[in-house]
């Protein structure tokens, strides 16, 4: 480093060649993504939100719920589940094949399924045949899982695997697969977020999927979920009188919070669109990359409970 | 006064105005950042009390406490710092001294435009980027300002042999416009690019930034000082030189979080990049502690020598820790955690506020002419920035650990970890008040000997103007 050259021919190789790893290279192989196609189905993900929860994702910008909340999901691996549908003519060899994985192998001490370490189950599954379809395995490696069907198919029944996301998050109920560059695609700007001090949002559509409670929630954090530390955003909510009839979208609040008689608490503009885009956070669909066995009505539809 | 020492003060006197500009401005977002940072943890105490405020909602308050001590106070300290280092190794008088005085103006305009952009809520949704269009073209032209007199100050030295402070802080000169350019037209611009994409290219540029930057110009900083206040050469001029090239080399990489929503290339480069970095910062210890060393009882009492000293140390630990978040076992617990922001802020206010106070102390004096009105409180400052560091960072590295165990665990309901987490936040809340009070000593001094100065040229100026005429102009 003799000169001011040398310096600057140092820095410009050094970080020239991080922008064209981390910014080049992201730009080319990203920027031109698509939307994908959702497996075992017709449809493509992501669909452009709405307008008014594209305009609410811009108040989750200006409001900074970024500083305390993600936006990703996470998953450590999959397993798979095994659902009886049918036993078939013979139940009793459906019923013999299964208990057969259980038993102890000869040169092992243990046997076929339970010498996965990751099986909390110790002996056969008691099978109710008279209740079909039945998950009667779970936490299987997919070469296990395939071998299980073989076996049942083998002795006339039938059984489905269904493909499931590990992990804290997923256990949490947060999600049900791990999010991927595709989730993204139509946010301007990306609010991935990166602490949770509150929990993770990508999914919260799907999981809270009441415009009603939303607002409720931002307006008083704390009535609605117990022990809640976000702070209320009672800004982007408007106490009036009421001139005439009350409105419809005022909210319903606990009597230490409700208005004096005469007026009522209602959403600004900003509050409804907020609430808009958190509905539209729903990432439950599944994708090449992380795969899942979509299951109906339970899980997937969206649910008004908390 | 001998010819060295004459240069010296000329030298001196040529920052003089600009240094003031810097560090003033410096010093008054300091101020603002920190006592922001407070107001932001008062939401943790008491999150009901600004839910009616929306400009006082942790969501805005709390990027704009951590822009304007990252924007106000570290950028323009740095920059001051440096064109009196480059002025002094050149052994030349600042070239374009004014050219500084207006890009500080400049600089601070823009602070508090972006300031008050974030809290009306204009913040553009992006960390360490929150500041809106108009406001990073003002800090991008002021930087090139500084740029230019740094530059050209740098072109007329009269020594011409580089010291290697003159490398890393010639690569800070380099750094930010390139990195602030990428960052505002890919992710500000009319166009900016789509999906994820923005996020990668949005934690390349926090990581050059907050990381690379911060230790391009601290090091910098301090491989010019510790030499100079321990009273000998620095210990190794090649583990310098490998110690620069190692962490611009491997520096740049860093920063992509390992679970990210992204192709899984991304995050393993950046992971070994990591693991790589552990080069450097051993290198750069090192090298400090050998350069100290030996000197460090008789210089105990000297206030700079401490800063710059713990600077260092603190530089050391948050590299590690940024090491430590980057291996995929470690960051499984401590992703999405206040570990991280342990980490950002031991950086911030650890390394390198600690490291530009020593240098400011050392400056300021000599460049202005003047002591400190209270020189003696820089000792206090010391310790009361030591004691804040350990009560904010402390609280929030451990609460964060704690923080990701329980977050492994799905059978512990998500409300409990969040309130086990207070605890530690609030404990904390008394570290910045302890860090709150050391920045108000620093703007103290700073302000009290601008203050000094200002009214030392009104002195003059009233004496120029009462001197009695002399004869020769009488006469004729």
């Amino acid at each position: 480093m003799k000169t001011g050259f040398h310096v600057f021919l140092a820095a410009f190789i050094a970080l020239g060649a991080s922008w064209c790893g981390f910014v080049l290279a992201p730009a080319l192989q990203l920027g031109t993504a698509k939307q994908a196609a959702v497996l075992n189905s017709s449809d493509i993900y992501p669909v452009q939100r709405s307008g008014d929860a594209t305009l609410g994702l811009q108040v989750y910008r200006a409001s900074g719920c970024a500083a305390c909340h993600t936006e990703q999901i996470q998953q450590t691996g999959v397993a798979c589940e095994i659902e009886l549908t049918s036993v078939g003519k013979n139940p009793a060899a459906v019923e013999k094949q299964i208990n057969a994985l259980f038993a102890p192998s000869p040169f092992l001490g243990v046997n076929f399924i339970t010498n996965d370490q990751n099986i909390p189950y110790g002996g056969p599954p008691s099978i109710d045949i008279s209740h079909l379809p039945q998950i009667i395995l779970n936490h299987l490696e997919k070469s296990k899982a395939d071998a299980v069907v073989g076996g049942i198919t083998s002795a006339g029944g039938k059984a489905e695997i269904h493909i499931i996301a590990t992990g804290t998050d997923i256990a949490r109920s947060w999600g049900l697969r791990r999010s991927v560059a595709e989730d993204f695609l139509w946010d301007d700007p990306v609010q991935l977020g990166d602490i949770r001090v509150g929990p993770d949002l990508a999914d919260v559509g799907a999981r809270l999927g009441n415009a009603d409670w939303q607002l409720l929630h931002l307006y008083t954090p704390q009535s609605v979920v117990k022990g809640s530390v976000m702070p209320p955003f009672r800004f982007l909510f408007e106490t009036r009188k009421i001139a005439g009839a009350p409105s419809p979208d005022a909210l319903h609040l606990p009597e230490e919070l409700a208005p004096p008689a005469g007026f009522e608490v209602v959403p600004t503009d900003d509050a409804k669109n907020l609430a808009a885009y958190l509905l539209s956070l729903r990432a439950d669909v599944p994708l090449y990359d992380a795969p899942f066995t979509a299951l109906q009505a339970s899980t997937s539809a969206p649910s008004n409970k908390k | 006064m001998n010819e060295n020492e004459k240069i010296d003060s000329a030298i001196d006197a040529s920052c003089r105005v600009p240094l003031l500009a810097l560090f003033g401005g410096a010093a008054l977002w300091l101020v603002v950042g920190l006592a922001l940072a407070l107001v932001a943890s008062l939401n943790f105490h008491m999150p009901e009390k600004f839910g009616n405020c929306a400009w006082l909602t942790y969501g805005r308050v709390q990027p704009a406490a951590n822009d304007a001590v990252l924007y106000g106070f570290a950028i323009p300290a740095a920059l001051g710092v440096m064109l009196w280092i480059f002025a002094r190794l050149g052994r030349t008088e600042l070239v374009l001294p004014l050219v500084p005085v207006v890009a500080a103006n400049i600089w601070n305009l823009g602070v508090a435009v972006g300031l008050v952009a974030i809290l009306i809520g204009d913040s553009t949704g992006f960390t360490w980027l929150e500041f809106p269009r108009g406001s990073s073209v003002l800090l991008f032209a002021a930087f090139l300002l500084v740029a230019i007199s740094a530059v050209a100050t740098f072109g007329a030295r009269r020594r011409r042999e580089l010291h290697p402070s003159h490398w890393f802080l010639l690569a800070a000169l380099f750094w930010f416009p390139w990195i602030y350019s990428t960052a505002n037209l890919f992710l500000i611009a009319h166009h900016p690019v789509r999906g994820v994409t923005q996020a990668v290219i949005g934690w390349w540029f926090a990581d050059n930034l907050v990381f690379v930057w911060l230790a391009l110009a601290g090091i910098g900083t301090a491989f010019y000082f510790l030499p100079k206040l321990a009273g000998r050469p620095l210990q190794g001029h090649y583990s310098a030189l490998f110690a620069f090239l190692t962490l611009t080399l491997f520096g740049t990489w860093c920063g992509i979080p390992q679970g990210a929503p992204v192709p899984a290339w991304l995050p393993a480069l950046s992971a070994a990049a990591s693991a790589l970095l552990v080069v450097p910062l051993f290198v750069i210890e090192i090298t400090g502690c050998r350069t100290a060393w030996g000197s460090v009882k008789s210089k105990w009492d000297n206030g700079p020598f401490c800063f710059i000293g713990s600077g260092m140390d603190f530089f050391f630990i948050s590299g590690l820790m940024l090491v430590a978040m980057a291996c995929p076992q470690i960051s499984r617990v401590t992703e999405f955690t206040w570990f991280g922001a342990a980490q950002v802020q031991l950086q911030l206010l650890g390394f390198f506020a600690m490291t530009m106070f020593g240098a400011v102390y050392y400056i300021l004096p000599r460049a202005a002419g003047f002591e400190f009105p209270f020189p003696k409180l820089a000792r206090v400052q010391y310790w009361v920035s030591l004691a804040g560091l350990a009560l904010f960072i402390l609280p929030l590295a451990i609460g964060g650990v704690a923080q990701g165990m329980k977050l492994r665990n799905p059978q512990i309901p998500f409300a409990d970890i969040s309130n086990s987490s207070l605890m530690f936040l609030r404990v904390s809340t008394a570290g910045q008040l302890l860090l709150l009070l050391g920045g108000l000593i620093f703007a103290l001094n700073v302000f009290g000997l601008t203050f000094k100065w200002k009214m030392a040229l009104l002195k003059s100026l009233i004496a120029a103007i009462k001197a009695p005429l002399e004869i020769a102009e009488v006469k004729s």
